[in-house]
């Protein structure tokens, strides 16, 4: 049917807005993106304008080409993913890194798809994973947090320097990720208790003063921003809690079975980008499932899946990897989880009548 | 998950749209001066046209029958007021298209006059039948706005136990308080009603169910209801929409009605207050239903509230008795904001179901421009049946029926809470009507065609059947020429005998 004017009930509305969605998520990524600056300073903060504005531009682009309202601009979803993508780049990589991480990302993640909506695949997971393959180098020159401020600070026209002419990063910064760290250790048949009694501190990974992307390394902030979301009813509890719950399961079972060369529960949690996706980037509405349990499933395949490449894969860090593999399975687990209907039975046949026995037994209510 | 497992009472989804109710509650309901004229459409309830009984010119009484029902589902319509038939016309009806449709003109003489009610005795004496039968002559029919006629249900009583008669007094839309103000102001016909109707359907007890955020008629109802032990008042929780049958059934009984299934089945019948004052009045005095109580609210009204008006005064002679227009609104609509139509014009007539005119204005007016379905299952969390409507909308606006069937679109009440809370805007009741109405079409399509095959089928048989008997005829004849034999006979009869037996499957 056409798209014509509406003459059907209801006469009545919440007010809720797709921008006003867009940009509550937004609002929540403000403080760990913060932190992340701070951390980071100047070249992080270049980065992610770079990355936000080339998103906002490239969705006007391709607005332009496919001869929609210019104003779809507003919903927020391309600053959402370009703020997505800046925020799990490594805070000094070169400009372009981020400019074509998210002309990719709107552009072939969501646009080519058919706009907002239609897209399979989360378009910053898309884009981080594409950059990823195309540039490791750059995707893995990682630097220890030289806060704004400190000594080893880059002064602004450093930075300049470092995000707009590929600097490269003075050699005291350099430094892997924690994840990095012991997938390199385990290589090289160091001990994984060993490594990590002398390196991680779960409380420091729990605050994020460590080498890592832009905006994932403060668990605690991520969790912050996340709570603010369930709060607000953006996103659900099943997708994050089964994610994270698979996730450490698994790790526990095997830290038991094998602690030299697997890590345990607390390091797989607070290392990594695994909250920021779990709550960011599983919880993509459009890219995930409708029903309870199919979030719940959908969830528990994230994270067995982050468990999986972590241990045995060959990248140190598997979000991107398993939430893309998850969105690709999202469409069967929806057809085949749906909610029971009222008056019907969980398949979908109608409820038997009931029995005259039971009709005339009381119900008690509350 | 604990509720669910020890199988009480949840209604699944449901939002909590502004209330609006404050205004026109807060006024006794008012009687509306007579109309100079009264426009009764023929069609106010579900089911066929009522057939005009009087000419024009002709003096009418109040109460007095003008149209008859054609067939048990269906109502009469009665002369709203005392005066002279002056048309029968076609007039705009009450319809979001402005259809036109069929109504008795009736002139009022000012005088009000009504017509020999003549009941006699107590109608705790009579038969249920009796009693069921008196309130189809009466013309009642779903006052919450569903218009089917309420002698029908009554009726139910004979072939099912119920057990619970419920009595839907939640009005659950924004902006409605007539429920409200009747239940205050009139509940003790209400408690006689709940009885009669216990009374016809041999029901063990009604429970009258008010949301909670009406505690001036919870205890009015209260009050009213507390010398009859079988006559119960149960709070509900203030929710949309908690005044559609099934979920109030289930809040209620903790049941579920089986898909396809009507609420007898789990033994409860449902009917609105307005409608169990109604059938209270016919019972007990003999008054068929010519008057109802309309809420007349909206931000464009000046002094929103409830008024008693005469079935088939216009819309507009409602409006001014609540002060008129503050400016042009934005919408009309007839019935609540949630589950109402819009009106084409302030001149059609108040109709039996009309439980509300509003006058909404602009910034009471959802925005209409729909953006992209960003999957966020709002919806989903909203829709009180379960069901998925974000697919059933994707499917309807493709024109895939049968796939919007599949996830549920028989199942969806209409009730609009998806609509109400989708961040793009997108009308998703507009496409479920539409696709409720293809797909009727359809059926109905399917079921003249099948019916056509059936008679075609039917006159093949019979034209063989007759062919057959002739050449039998002709062969006993050849036959009985050379010598009488009665072996053909049996042939004969099964040969006749088929086509009957094909039309009854």
């Amino acid at each position: 049917m056409s798209d014509a004017t509406v003459f059907s009930s209801p006469f009545a509305h919440t007010g809720n807005s797709v921008t006003y969605v867009m940009l509550q998520v937004c609002f929540a990524l403000v403080p760990c993106t913060l932190f992340g600056l701070y951390l980071f300073g100047w070249p992080a903060l270049f980065l992610f304008l770079v990355t936000c504005s080339a998103a906002v531009f490239t969705e006007l682009l391709c607005l332009y080409w496919l001869k929609q309202p210019w104003y779809r601009v507003l919903d927020g979803s391309a600053l959402l993913t370009g703020w997505l993508i800046a925020i799990t780049l490594p805070p000094w990589a070169p400009w372009w890194i981020g400019a074509v991480g998210a002309f990719f990302g709107v552009a072939v993640g969501k646009q080519l798809y058919g706009g907002i909506g239609q897209n399979i695949f989360n378009p910053a997971m898309l884009a981080r994973t594409a950059l990823l393959i195309t540039f490791p180098v750059q995707l893995t020159s990682w630097v220890a947090p030289a806060p704004l401020g400190s000594e080893l600070a880059p002064s602004f026209l450093q930075s300049l320097s470092i995000t707009f002419a590929s600097a490269p990063a003075p050699d005291a910064l350099t430094g892997a990720t924690a994840l990095g760290h012991l997938k390199t250790a385990l290589t090289l048949e160091q001990s994984a208790s060993d490594v990590l009694a002398n390196d991680f501190i779960w409380w420091e990974a729990l605050l994020g003063v460590s080498a890592g992307s832009m905006g994932e390394t403060s668990e605690v902030l991520v969790l912050l921003g996340a709570l603010f979301l369930m709060w607000r009813r953006i996103i659900r509890w099943e997708i994050p809690v089964s994610m994270l719950a698979t996730l450490a399961i698994f790790s526990l079972i095997f830290e038991v079975a094998d602690s030299d060369n697997y890590a345990g529960v607390l390091f797989h949690l607070t290392s990594g980008g695994v909250l920021l996706g779990a709550f960011f980037i599983a919880t993509d509405p459009i890219t995930s499932p409708i029903s309870r349990l199919a979030k719940l499933i959908f969830g528990a395949g994230c994270g067995l899946l982050v468990f999986v490449i972590r241990n045995w894969g060959g990248f140190p860090e598997a979000v991107a990897f398993s939430v893309l593999f998850m969105n690709s399975l999202t469409p069967l687990i929806d057809r085949y989880c749906r909610p029971r209907v009222y008056g019907r039975l969980p398949g979908g046949k109608p409820l038997p009548p009931l029995p005259s026995v039971d009709l005339a037994r009381e119900v008690k209510r509350r | 998950m604990l509720r669910g497992l020890l199988k009480l009472p949840q209604v699944r989804g449901g939002v909590h749209p502004v209330g609006h109710k404050d205004r026109s509650a807060a006024l006794h309901i008012l009687d509306l001066p007579l109309p100079e004229r009264l426009y009764l459409p023929l069609r106010q309830h579900a089911g066929a046209d009522a057939i005009p009984v009087v000419k024009v010119g002709d003096k009418v009484l109040k109460g007095q029958m003008v149209a008859v029902a054609p067939s048990e589902i269906s109502a009469p319509v009665h002369a709203s007021s005392s005066g002279r038939v002056v048309e029968i016309a076609e007039i705009m009806a009450p319809h979001p298209s402005g259809l036109k449709s069929t109504a008795i003109v009736i002139e009022t003489d000012g005088e009000d006059r009504w017509i020999d009610t003549g009941v006699s005795g107590d109608p705790y004496d009579e038969e249920p039948l009796t009693l069921a039968n008196r309130v189809a002559n009466a013309g009642i029919v779903g006052m919450g706005g569903a218009i089917f006629p309420a002698a029908v249900k009554l009726k139910q009583g004979t072939r099912h136990e119920i057990k619970t008669v419920l009595v839907n007094g939640s009005e659950c839309e924004p902006f409605l308080t007539c429920d409200d103000r009747l239940m205050r102001e009139k509940a003790e016909e209400i408690v006689e009603g709940a009885r009669l109707i216990r009374h016809i359907l041999r029901a063990y007890k009604a429970v009258i169910a008010i949301e909670d955020n009406k505690p001036e008629a919870i205890a009015a109802m209260r009050a009213a209801a507390e010398p009859y032990g079988m006559v119960e008042v149960e709070a509900v929780p203030s929710m949309y929409p908690m005044g559609s049958a099934k979920q109030l059934i289930q809040e209620i009984t903790g049941r579920e009605v089986p898909a396809g299934a009507r609420s007898t089945s789990v033994g409860v019948l449902v009917h609105n207050v307005g409608t169990v004052y109604a059938i209270q009045q016919a019972l007990t005095y003999g008054r068929p239903l010519v008057s109802r109580i309309v809420t007349v609210a909206g931000g464009a009204i000046n002094r929103p509230r409830n008024v008693n008006a005469l079935v088939g005064t216009p819309v507009q002679h409602l409006i001014d008795a609540c002060g008129g227009l503050n400016g042009d609104p934005a919408k009309l609509v007839l019935g609540g904001p949630m589950m109402g139509m819009p009106l084409p014009s302030t001149q059609v007539p108040t109709i039996k179901g009309a439980t509300g005119v509003l006058a909404l204005a602009k910034h009471e007016v959802p925005r209409s421009e729909a953006s992209p379905c960003i999957r966020c299952a709002s919806c989903v969390e909203a829709c009180p049946m379960g069901l998925l409507p974000l697919e059933m909308a994707a499917r309807s606006r493709a024109d895939d029926f049968e796939g919007a069937d599949d996830y549920g679109l028989r199942d969806c009440i209409l009730c609009g809470s998806c609509a109400y809370v989708c961040p793009s805007h997108i009308p998703l009741v507009q496409y479920f009507q539409y696709a409720k109405g293809e797909q009727d079409a359809k059926r109905t399509a399917a079921k003249k065609m099948d019916y056509t095959v059936e008679l075609s089928l039917a006159k093949q048989a019979r034209i063989e059947a007759e062919k057959a008997a002739k050449a039998a005829e002709k062969a006993a004849k050849k036959a009985a020429k050379k010598k009488p034999v009665t072996a053909t006979k049996p042939a004969e009869t099964e040969a006749i005998k088929s086509p009957s037996e094909e039309e009854s499957v």
